[in-house]
C-alpha cells in the first residue's frame, strides 16, 4: 500500500496543480487589473503547488525541506485566505483556490497540506530507518 | 456546446474514471477495458473540440468566456495522454487508479466547461 499511499497524494496534487497553473495564467492575462491581490495570490499558489508537486515526487532530504516549507505555506494560505475571504469579501472580488477555505475546488485545499505532511512524516521516518 | 453530447461525455468519464479507481483497488493491472476508457474519453474530447470550433459558426455561442473555455478544453485533451504515458511506463494496479482519477478529474472540467458556456455570461 506504501505505493499507492504516494501515486494517490503525487495524483491529487498534480490535478491541483494544473488547475492553480491554468486558473491563475487566465486570470493574468485576461483580467489582472479587476482584482490584483486575488489574481497575485493565485499565481503563488499555483506555485507553491507546483513546488510542492515536484517535492513530493522527488523525494530525499533535500526535497523534503521543500515539501515541509511548501506544505505549511498552502495550510496557513488556505486558513488565513479562507477566514479573510469570508470576512472581506471586498479584499478579494474574484475566486483563488483558497478563498473559503477552497469551497471552489470541494475543499482539497483545506485537507491536502494535512495529507501532504502526514505522507511525509512517514515517509522521512521509513527512510531514517533503512 | 450541445448539451446532449455533453451528456454522453460525462456518462462516459463518470462510469470509465468509477470503474478504473475499484479495479486498481481491487488489484487489477492496466488492461484493455480501462485503457479503452481513457481512450473513448480522448476521442469524445476532439470530438468536442471540432464542436466547439464548428459550433459558434452556426449561432451557438458560448454565455462565458470563449478562451477560459478552450483553457479547460486543451488540458483535458491532455490529460488522458498523461494518464496513459504513466500507465505504459508503471504496469501497476496503481496506474489503473491513474487512469481513473484522471477520467474522473476529465469530468470536473467538462461540468466546469458547461457552466461556462451555459450559464456564466457577461462574457465575449
Amino acid at each position: 500500500m506504501r505505493r499507492g499511499a504516494w501515486v494517490l497524494v503525487v495524483v491529487v496534487y498534480l490535478v491541483l496543480t494544473v488547475a492553480a497553473l491554468g486558473r491563475s495564467g487566465f486570470q493574468i492575462a485576461t483580467k489582472f487589473s479587476e482584482a490584483p491581490l486575488a489574481y497575485s495570490l493565485s499565481a503563488f499558489s499555483a506555485v507553491v503547488y507546483l513546488a510542492a508537486t515536484i517535492a513530493l515526487i522527488r523525494g530525499g532530504r533535500r526535497w523534503n525541506v521543500v515539501g515541509w516549507v511548501t506544505l505549511t505555506i498552502e495550510l496557513v494560505g488556505v486558513l488565513a485566505v479562507g477566514a479573510v475571504s469570508l470576512n472581506e469579501p471586498a479584499l478579494f472580488p474574484d475566486d483563488t483556490v483558497w478563498s473559503a477555505f477552497g469551497r471552489g475546488y470541494l475543499f482539497i485545499p483545506l485537507v491536502l497540506p494535512a495529507v501532504g505532511m502526514f505522507y511525509l512524516y512517514t515517509r522521512s521516518r521509513k527512510e531514517a530507518r533503512t | 456546446m450541445i448539451e446532449w453530447f455533453l451528456w454522453v461525455q460525462l456518462a462516459v468519464a463518470v462510469a470509465g474514471g468509477t470503474l478504473a479507481i475499484i479495479l486498481g483497488f481491487v488489484g487489477w493491472r492496466p488492461n484493455d477495458l480501462t485503457m479503452g476508457f481513457a481512450g473513448v474519453v480522448e476521442l469524445l474530447l476532439i470530438v468536442q473540440l471540432a464542436v466547439t470550433i464548428s459550433a459558434p459558426l452556426t449561432g451557438n455561442q458560448p454565455t462565458g468566456s470563449l478562451i477560459e473555455f478552450y483553457l479547460y478544453l486543451v488540458t483535458a485533451l491532455l490529460i488522458p495522454l498523461g494518464a496513459a504515458f504513466w500507465a505504459f511506463a508503471d504496469r501497476s494496479r496503481w496506474s489503473t487508479v491513474v487512469l481513473g482519477s484522471a477520467m474522473l478529474a476529465i469530468a470536473v472540467m467538462l461540468y466546469r466547461m458547461s457552466q461556462i458556456w451555459f450559464i456564466q455570461g457577461d462574457g465575449s
